[in-house]
């Protein structure tokens, strides 16, 4: 019987990517020696880089943030049968319609905020699911969709950016949000005086509230768990899941399966907006002008394979990614060190999780060592 | 050792008691099989049973838990189907593994390729073989025939064919006669004469007793996953076999009360559909299923069945004509709405559109009713009421193994068309179109699905059957339609018909002689 269990545990996604974060460190490890650095050094950097001082912690969990909404929105679709390449676009017009709404309506605090929230994701889930309508209605793939619509989002984005009355004087961005609409913590009352004091006399505050700490970890980790009960405890997410696993058994019991995909595009395009959108009332309060991708969608794909497509696994894999991202940023200050090795351990992370043989066999031999030691006392 | 030697003079394949168990579910236990050389030998038992895994063990596609395999009194280990081939193993599966746009020989020279010098495959030997093979054993098989072009009783010996070529001695046909005609199972069972008379030993799995008394010599039967024996076939009958197979009586002939027919339910005028390739597959078609009978559509496969209920469900358009259900004009209606207006269907092909593989048994047996109570209220799922349901359907359709947790993909055939069944008759609807409800099932299973219809159709609900199986239509319908290149050729009551005129009518009529 504890075999049977035994058996279940090592061949479970969570062993699979256990294994693959070890063995992407240890590639990384390897890189890093090869290329002349200490690799323990080097992960001493990464560890204090994100553990040592309570403002650091702070930053992994900004990084964190977008990506493991974005990693959502790819596991979400992907739990559906779609392939949403698109989170990158579906981003960019969540910030946008977020920096618009949050620069040029007013309204009170709080409502401000959720309104232009509110607007970030809806023009994503929009643009996600113009994705999903060009895929019911004409057959054309969602993959090649969504990469011409990530695309046309940047230059859209670039186009409105820059209009008159929209741009900021002596910037390539939109005017400033408004304070109303800021999800940052406490963001006006942390630099009064009455702010100021009160951190003098909390040294650990004190450190976190200098980061632009802001209310999207809890957005994603509330998302999180409702992408989980949308698709497991409603009946759309039954028939969302029925289409993306058997699109010919869905259309025969009668789930009307072109709405669907439309609709599973256009949640998914939310989720992405939702990262966009707090993106920038929480931190950088404006759309900026992009020369190229940002990539925080594209890094879903990446959050959204190591979490095992699944919503609530995102989360511990968009901490890691963005830990990674953040601790590793410290590289290149500490040691010199080319901060793509991050890359390469999450890019190696990555493919191992993709190799679900790999750790099979991996896990196969752990457990038959573990039973040859114990093979004297049979025979 | 000594015994092994014996054995060797013997029997081609001997499996000493072996034993299978995926996780916690026995599917061999203790099995006992011994195929002697050059004789027939037939692997008996439900769907669910365990033949299939006792042999795909034999095929080398997974070790025995325990117990030992032996070919020609030799102990193998099978690591894979490779090591299986090399020992004179050839497995024809349910589902054929070919290439469709590849030729015959093409598919049979696949992972067998003789290249010449720069790795220049020699097609021409191998075509010259094939050639021989196939008219030493009588399969007519075209070598150059591409597979998409040629019938399924044809693919079936294209794969057939292709064991021979790898040197099968010991063949192995898993239900082969599940996707054949009559007349198509008749030549097989030519064919596997003809390789017995060249020294071959053949093994069939199958549940169909008619077929085991035409064409074996022996039979071991399997239920539950336990050997109950090994018989001489001639000695005894089916009911006999059928005992075995199942643990109790069963009875062929549907027990039914004359039809007590009501109003029409539904009536198709003038109906012209086109098939996947853009070609006439329905050419006018017109008939009325009336309230209380079993109305059967007969025909050979590729007439226009498979269309006739895409459009009967909504799934394909109509190019003209109408269709009328409960006296409304559905021609235009979704498939979801024509659900709700109480239409089931159990479709042709269960792995295709009959279940969500990847859904748990629980889940399929509410695809329809996803959206109503008790399952789902305001959108959100009931999983107790979901779980009661899906315990409920797996007691009274007796789904094996009776776990709601498996996935539907796990299941045997069988089993998987129970969970159509239960879903679709449980619906409670007003018209049920079965599509070959019965196909792959064994004796005990389609006793139950035939009366299961027949009480659909006493509750006075139509029921519209379209079944290749002649015996089936006979057995079940109140009225016959036969159909032919898309037409309805001929309407008969049960009486006027039997299995020598269906299958003129079948043929195209009387314009294809006696």
């Amino acid at each position: 019987m504890s075999n049977v269990k035994r058996g279940v545990l090592s061949a479970s996604p969570i062993f699979r990517t256990l294994f693959s974060v070890f063995t992407g460190l240890l590639v990384g490890a390897l890189v890093l020696f090869i290329s002349g650095y200490s690799p323990l050094k080097a992960y001493r950097v990464i560890i204090d880089g994100i553990f040592s001082k309570p403002s650091y912690i702070s930053y992994t969990i900004i990084y964190a943030t977008p990506l493991i909404m974005t990693g959502l929105s790819v596991a979400f679709a992907f739990k559906t049968g779609l392939f949403n390449i698109g989170a990158e676009g579906q981003f960019i017009m969540g910030a946008l319609g977020a920096a618009l709404a949050g620069a040029f309506v007013s309204l009170p605090p709080v409502i401000h905020a959720i309104f232009a929230a509110t607007a970030g994701i809806a023009a994503a889930a929009l643009w996600g699911g113009i994705a999903g309508y060009l895929k019911a209605r004409f057959g054309v793939n969602e993959v090649i969709a969504t990469i011409m619509l990530n695309w046309t989002a940047l230059y859209l984005n670039n186009y409105i950016v820059n209009l008159p009355g929209i741009k900021r004087p002596a910037a390539t961005a939109t005017a400033f949000i408004l304070d109303s609409a800021r999800t940052e913590v406490l963001p006006l009352w942390k630099i009064s005086e009455a702010g100021k004091l009160w951190r003098a006399a909390h040294p650990v505050w004190q450190d976190i509230l200098r980061t632009p700490l802001n209310v999207g970890i809890l957005v994603a980790l509330i998302g999180a768990v409702l992408c989980w009960w949308l698709l497991n405890r409603t009946t759309l997410g039954y028939e969302l899941r029925a289409v993306g696993h058997n699109l010919d058994c869905a259309e025969h019991v009668g789930i009307d399966i072109n709405a669907r995909m439309i609709c599973s595009m256009a949640i998914a395009g939310g989720l992405a907006g939702a990262a966009g959108a707090f993106h920038v009332l929480g931190w950088t309060r404006q759309a900026a002008e992009l020369a190229a991708m940002e990539g925080l969608g594209f890094d879903g794909i990446g959050v959204a394979l190591i979490g095992n497509a699944s919503p609530i696994g995102c989360i511990p894999a968009g901490l890691l990614f963005g830990a990674l991202k953040y601790g590793g940023s410290k590289l290149q200050f500490a040691l010199r060190a080319p901060i793509e090795v991050i890359n390469i351990v999450i890019g190696s992370i990555i493919f191992f999780v993709s190799m679900p043989k790999l750790t099979q066999i991996v896990a196969q031999r752990l457990k038959r060592r573990r039973l040859g030691r114990g093979e004297p006392h049979v025979g | 050792m000594q015994q092994a030697t014996n054995s060797a003079a013997e029997f081609a394949v001997e499996m000493r008691r072996v034993t299978k168990r995926f996780g916690d579910f026995t599917a061999n236990d203790k099995i006992d099989f011994q195929v002697r050389r050059g004789e027939v030998h037939a692997l008996l038992g439900e769907n669910g049973a365990g033949k299939s895994t006792l042999m795909n063990q034999l095929y080398g596609l997974y070790p025995p838990t325990s117990g030992d395999i032996f070919i020609n009194g030799e102990k193998v280990h099978l690591a894979s189907p490779k090591n299986a081939i090399d020992r004179g193993v050839g497995m024809v599966h349910q589902h054929f593994m070919l290439v469709q746009p590849f030729t015959v020989t093409e598919n049979i020279m696949l992972g067998r390729e003789s290249a010449g010098a720069l790795g220049i495959l020699n097609e021409a030997h191998a075509l010259r073989e094939v050639e021989a093979l196939s008219s030493r054993y009588g399969l007519s098989v075209d070598p150059r025939a591409r597979i998409q072009d040629i019938s399924v009783a044809m693919q079936q010996r294209v794969e057939i064919l292709k064991c021979l070529y790898r040197g099968a001695e010991i063949l192995i046909l898993d239900e082969p006669t599940a996707v054949l005609t009559p007349q198509e199972i008749e030549f097989l069972g030519t064919i596997i004469h003809n390789l017995t008379a060249e020294g071959k030993t053949v093994v069939i799995i199958t549940h169909k007793l008619r077929e085991i008394k035409k064409m074996a010599e022996r039979c071991t039967v399997i239920r539950r996953g336990i050997k109950v024996g090994t018989v001489d076939v001639a000695s005894r009958s089916e009911s006999d076999l059928a005992e075995m197979m199942v643990g109790r009586a069963v009875s062929f002939a549907v027990e039914k009360n004359p039809a007590r027919s009501g109003d029409t339910i539904l009536s198709l005028k003038g109906v012209h559909a086109l098939n996947n390739r853009g070609l006439p597959a329905l050419n006018g078609i017109e008939f009325d299923v009336k309230r209380g009978e079993i109305l059967a559509v007969a025909g050979i496969d590729g007439n226009g069945q498979s269309e006739l209920v895409e459009v009967l469900t909504g799934l394909r358009p109509i190019e003209s004509g109408s269709v009328y259900f409960r006296g409304d004009d559905i021609t235009r209606y979704s498939p979801g709405r024509r659900i709700e207006m109480g239409l089931a269907a159990i479709p042709e092909d269960r792995q295709k559109r009959g279940l969500v593989g990847a859904f748990t048994v629980a889940e399929n047996l509410i695809l329809e009713q996803r959206a109503d109570r008790p399952f789902s209220r305001r959108g959100v799922l009931d999983l107790k009421a979901i779980k009661r349901h899906a315990n409920k359907l797996i007691e009274r359709f007796d789904i094996r193994p009776p776990r709601e947790t498996y996935l539907a993909s796990s299941l045997s055939g069988g089993n998987q068309q129970k969970v159509i069944l239960a879903r679709e008759i449980t619906r409670n609807p007003e018209l049920l179109i079965a599509s070959q409800p019965t196909r792959g099932l064994d004796v005990g299973a389609i006793e139950y699905v035939h009366k299961r219809l027949v009480q659909v159709r006493d509750e006075g609900k139509g029921v519209l059957l379209v079944s290749l199986d002649l015996d089936e239509t006979l057995y079940l319908a109140d009225r016959i339609v036969v159909i032919y290149e898309g037409k309805i050729v001929s309407v008969l009551d049960r009486e006027e018909a039997d299995e020598r005129k269906l299958g003129l009518l079948m043929a195209g009529g009387e314009a294809v002689h006696v």
